[in-house]
């Protein structure tokens, strides 16, 4: 990937990392959103959309919630996205899907170290701005803030940038290796994906009154719409 | 200047109307509420810089004393769900404009922290959040395309939150230091129930389509994918909050992938 494919790639990294909790949290940053733009960046929107809906069932399953530590989904999207599209596998895709889904767990993983790191950070910069936050001076707290936003947004860029320089060859491989037939890929990729959306699904149903015949009701209707496409 | 009398928390009509400019700047500088998130300060710098606009119109302006006092408390620590932090946002601003002594205000925070926490988590993050994903992949299912896909999953989760944000400071400017009584609304109560048969229909909807349109029409590999699914699923169910699905799946894919270029 040359300098000139990577240089966007990376920008969208950030902003869509810095969507995840920084600005403005609208949910650019979901699988479904940031791989599928990604994916047009790289030349192959639909690619993108497809890795994006895979990595979406994996994303119900993590609650976003306070100072938890979870995976950051919004650079590591891009990464996969881009990823998969830029391979724009014909058939069998399942090789190229299942090596562009890695990279794209890997990097969520390393993404959910480095906000951890990043509000250690803001950790440090903010006790060092008590004395100023306590005399009431805007500068300080407007200083904050920026570099707060500042350093996520180059966060979500560098790691977007080292995840492709990084993990496009390996995927590269894996995309042409042989041992694995492209069904067994397909089945693991589609299977464990739906595992996890029915782990997301349990907890909802499980917690609330009703749902489990809504959930009933929904599958019924699915199963009949597959049968009559 | 003469400072005006402190006003009672219960009367929040003394406090003047803000201009639209300055509603304009509270509710963009909302979007960044967790821009400096620490585990320090948590949201505490954000809600000083979202009510900053509004301390401006305090006796004095920016750096007069009332001011700075002001923006002092209001960077301390705090805590609550990002969107509903606009709540506390509405009701800090109306209760510094209206003088509301200090030790008041330092009790309202302490005490919104958990309920604007909890009641945002379990109605956004819980629900509306997986219900919206639940659409967006049933429009990936049925063939939308891309750029029909993200619209539609953009759109409306962001009618929920847009307006919750906007919501949240209306609610909270009219009611002052009394805005707990808005957490009990209808919709922060009974939406999480309602929403979780949503996600449960469209997701029921939703599993049999991916899984068609994934496998294709080979009855082995459906079979095996079925049999994945339900085996590992049932698992990840099992062992909830020990084990995700990410991890399971990166361990899994990453072996078959080393195993591949062997």
């Amino acid at each position: 990937m040359t300098g000139v494919e990577l240089l966007p790639l990376a920008i969208l990294g950030g902003v869509l990392a810095l969507d995840v909790v920084s600005f403005p949290q609208a949910m650019l940053s979901r699988p479904l959103v940031a791989a599928t733009i990604a994916g047009a960046f790289a030349g192959s929107a639909i690619h993108g959309l497809l890795l994006g809906a895979i990595v979406e069932l994996f994303a119900l399953e993590m609650l976003a919630v306070g100072a938890s530590r979870y995976p950051e989904w919004g650079s590591a999207s891009v990464v996969g996205g881009a990823l998969l599209a830029s391979a724009a596998p014909a058939d069998p895709m399942a090789p190229t899907l299942a090596a562009a889904l890695v990279a794209t767990l890997i990097i969520s993983w390393i993404g959910g170290w480095s906000m951890y790191g990043l509000r250690r950070l803001n950790g440090v910069l903010a006790r060092r701005a008590i004395p100023a936050l306590e005399r009431g001076e805007g500068g300080a707290v407007a200083r904050l803030q920026l570099v707060g936003l500042t350093s996520d947004l180059l966060r979500g860029s560098l790691l977007t940038a080292a995840g492709l320089v990084v993990l496009a060859p390996l995927a590269g491989r894996v995309a042409q290796g042989s041992g694995v037939s492209p069904t067994v890929f397909g089945v693991a990729i589609w299977g464990l994906a739906l595992a996890a959306a029915v782990s997301a699904l349990s907890r909802i149903v499980r917690g609330s009154p009703g749902a489990g015949w809504f959930l009933a009701a929904g599958l019924a209707g699915g199963v009949a719409l597959v049968a009559t496409r | 200047m003469t400072a005006p009398a402190p006003a009672s928390p219960t009367s929040p009509a003394s406090a003047t109307a803000l201009p639209p400019a300055t509603w304009a700047a509270i509710y963009l500088r909302s979007l960044a509420v967790q821009g400096s998130w620490s585990s320090e300060l948590l949201l505490g710098p954000g809600v000083g810089f979202c009510v900053e606009p509004a301390l401006r119109r305090l006796p004095g302006g920016v750096g007069g004393e009332p001011y700075r006092q002001a923006l002092a408390r209001q960077t301390r620590y705090f805590n609550a769900h990002p969107y509903l932090a606009s709540l506390a946002i509405g009701a800090l601003a109306r209760a510094e404009l209206n003088r509301v002594p200090p030790v008041q205000l330092e009790r309202f925070r302490t005490a919104m922290c958990g309920p604007l926490g909890s009641v945002g988590d379990r109605l956004v993050w819980a629900r509306w959040l997986p219900f919206c994903s639940a659409v967006g992949l049933l429009a990936f299912a049925l063939g939308a395309t891309p750029g029909a896909v993200l619209l539609i999953f953009l759109a409306l989760y962001n009618v929920g939150h847009l307006g919750l944000r906007a919501w949240g400071l209306r609610a909270g400017w009219r009611s002052g230091l009394k805005v707990a009584g808005a957490l009990g609304a209808a919709p922060l109560r009974q939406g999480p129930i309602y929403l979780a048969r949503g996600v449960a229909f469209v997701a029921g909807l939703v599993l049999p389509l991916l899984l068609a349109g994934a496998v294709g029409p080979g009855r082995l590999p459906l079979a095996a994918t079925i049999l994945v699914a339900l085996a590992i699923g049932a698992t990840l169910v099992r062992l909830q909050g020990r084990v995700e699905g990410w991890r399971v799946a990166l361990i899994a894919l990453a072996g078959l992938a080393l195993y591949s270029v062997r």
